[in-house]
């Protein structure tokens, strides 16, 4: 204290360099803040998804399967996976479309990957079967444009996939996934 | 407390007791605390409330201790208390109609504070303290519904934690954070229940400020005219003790008659099934509680825009005390104001019809159109009218109406507006 108070000859205290106490105050007040919220982050972080779900990561789907206008639904990461067969109509009806209307505008051939033989198969439609409103599972071949309707809030998707009509803000989603051969293929 | 206190302690422990921690005193000063002496029967909804509030936390605390929190477990758990735990038939149903009970308590709470005006001047941060306590009240109701693991639950809590996915750039990750993974799932179900106990634990203390608020502003009355004399005003204990006691009887028989004869009458059956992550049930619906604002939800065809609608029907609650501008607390003196609340407690019902029903079904219709699909009005336009009145009354009805009414004459006082002019204030 010697060095920053100052007794003056007619016996008064006073502060020579006040900015060195805001100094002080302001350097402890950092060092708390850090501190704390180095205690929070553990705190707030334990709640995002733990290591084990982070790690369950991906399955195979045989689609020789499923045949010509079924689907197949496979649990992927807590969430529903759609592998549909289509039919030469469904493929029709959605290549034929005009995309430049659309909420999300995609051609049918951006929704699917190519096979092992390099090739597009407009066949096999795989998806994640969540509605990208709030989260439900559409139900197959229904709704106005005989794609998926889901039945929470009434959106309706086309034959790819595409959100036509409700409050849907997206097209299903397409998850990662790979051909292996010509009929397995890895979903993550 | 408002006022000075009244008590002397008589006796040598009670004045021991004083000197040292004045909890009699306080008890004391409760239970005598002057209230309008022309409070109704609407004002009888606190008590009614602060005994829902500790039955659901005593029946809560019960079945935690019987329930369990993993997605193998839960349903089982629960189908176990109801038919194999002793007197577990009784309890659970009491907890699952209690918060339907306690919802039904808190909305006539509200609707009355809003006719009367309890919110204004100098209440605003007593009807603030209520809003919290109303919106943790939602969040406990949320997580407690989920806790069963049928289907209703699973997919109630899929549908509510995605708004937060709606959030633009931190959604998905934020409602990753929520669920602990990326789906409704084990993780979600535990911290669903750990948070389910102890949030009921806040709502208490809330309650303690909100009664800490009550008493130093004073209770709001039905003409809306603050007490001015002692005959204005009569003891809580024994009136109000037992004009409580009275409605909270009554409460208790409406409860009862559901706990016994219909327990299930305000839940869904689908939750009878076991969640299924693979199949959605074809009608979600909500708790009835929640079916207004589920219906506000679904009034906009956007998904980010509907949640922000929800989320203002809940914020404007909270800033109405600035919204009213009118200067007389009750609407029996503000002959439009009156109505517009009539219409708006209506519009409410109305909203919560919506919301038990598909958008695209038909409210009415009058014949059909070139493709034999019927025309007339569907719920969807009949939520979006509803949703307009419900921010039109906060926004728009209650600003402009302070301006331009002109407010009825109001009593002098409370003990006028009780006994006429003879009696007034005579004594």
């Amino acid at each position: 204290m010697s060095d920053t108070l100052n007794t003056h000859q007619d016996g008064q205290v006073s502060v020579e360099d006040p900015a060195k106490r805001d100094f002080i105050y302001i350097a402890t007040g950092a060092a708390a803040a850090v501190g704390m919220g180095a205690v929070a982050w553990p705190l707030v972080n334990q709640m995002g998804p733990a290591a084990d779900t982070l790690a369950a990561g991906s399955i195979e789907i045989d689609i020789s399967k499923v045949e010509e206008g079924q689907q197949l639904k496979m649990l992927w990461r807590g969430k529903p996976v759609f592998v549909r067969h289509r039919t030469p109509k469904e493929i029709a009806v959605a290549e034929a479309l005009d995309i430049t209307d659309l909420r999300d505008p995609a051609t049918d051939g951006s929704r699917l990957i190519e096979n092992a033989q390099g090739k597009l198969d407009p066949k096999i439609l795989v998806m994640i079967g969540v509605c990208t409103h709030f989260g439900c599972i559409p139900v197959g071949e229904a709704g106005d444009f005989d794609g998926w309707y889901c039945p929470c809030h009434g959106s309706h998707y086309d034959t790819s996939g595409r959100i036509r009509k409700g409050p849907a803000p997206r097209n299903l989603d397409i998850p990662p996934y790979a051909y292996l051969s010509d009929t397995i293929i890895k979903v993550g | 407390m408002s006022g000075p206190s009244t008590y002397t302690p008589k006796y040598a422990f009670t004045r021991w007791m004083d000197s040292r921690l004045p909890i009699i005193r306080m008890s004391s000063d409760f239970m005598g605390f002057p209230s309008p002496r022309n409070l109704n029967y609407w004002y009888a909804f606190g008590a009614i409330l602060a005994l829902c509030l500790v039955t659901q936390i005593l029946t809560g605390v019960i079945l935690a201790m019987h329930y369990t929190p993993t997605i193998d477990g839960a349903f089982d758990s629960v189908q176990r208390i109801k038919r194999d735990v002793n007197f577990g038939w009784l309890i659970q149903p009491i907890h699952a109609v209690g918060a339907s009970m306690f919802f039904l308590a808190v909305y006539v709470h509200m609707f009355r504070g809003l006719y009367y005006g309890s919110y204004k001047a100098p209440r605003e941060l007593l009807w603030i303290i209520g809003c919290v306590i109303y919106l943790l009240m939602m969040a406990v109701g949320f997580l407690g519904y989920t806790l069963p693991w049928g289907q209703m639950s699973f997919w109630g809590a899929t549908v509510i934690t995605g708004f937060f996915g709606a959030i633009p750039v931190v959604g998905e990750s934020l409602q990753q954070w929520l669920l602990g993974g990326y789906a409704v799932d084990n993780a979600t179900l535990q911290r669903f229940f750990s948070l389910h106990f102890v949030l009921p634990f806040v709502i208490a203390a809330l309650v303690g400020l909100h009664i800490w608020a009550v008493h130093h502003t004073g209770q709001n009355n039905p003409v809306g005219v603050s007490p001015k004399t002692k005959s204005d005003t009569l003891s809580f204990h024994p009136y109000y003790t037992v004009k409580d006691a009275f409605a909270v009887a009554v409460f208790m028989m409406i409860f009862a008659a559901f706990v016994f004869y219909l327990p299930d009458a305000l839940g869904h059956a689908d939750n009878y099934q076991r969640a299924d992550p693979m199949k959605t049930p074809p009608h979600i619906v909500p708790e009835w509680y929640f079916l207004p604002f589920y219906a506000i939800l679904r009034a906009v065809p956007d998904k980010l825009m509907g949640i922000l609608l929800m989320g203002a029907a809940i914020a404007v609650l909270f800033v109405l005390p600035w919204l009213d501008t009118s200067k007389v607390r009750s609407m029996r003196f503000r002959p439009i104001a009156k109505w517009a609340f009539l219409i708006f407690l209506i519009n409410s019902f109305i909203l919560g019809w919506c919301g038990a029903e598909s958008p695209d079904n038909m409210v009415f219709s009058v014949g059909e159109n070139a493709k034999g699909e019927p025309m007339g009005m569907n719920f969807l336009w009949l939520s979006r009218i509803t949703t307009a009145y419900y921010f039109a009354f906060f926004l728009l009805i209650l600003p402009i109406l302070g301006l331009v009414e002109k407010p009825k004459a109001r009593p002098q006082s409370i003990t006028q507006s009780v006994l006429g002019d003879k009696h007034g204030d005579d004594h």
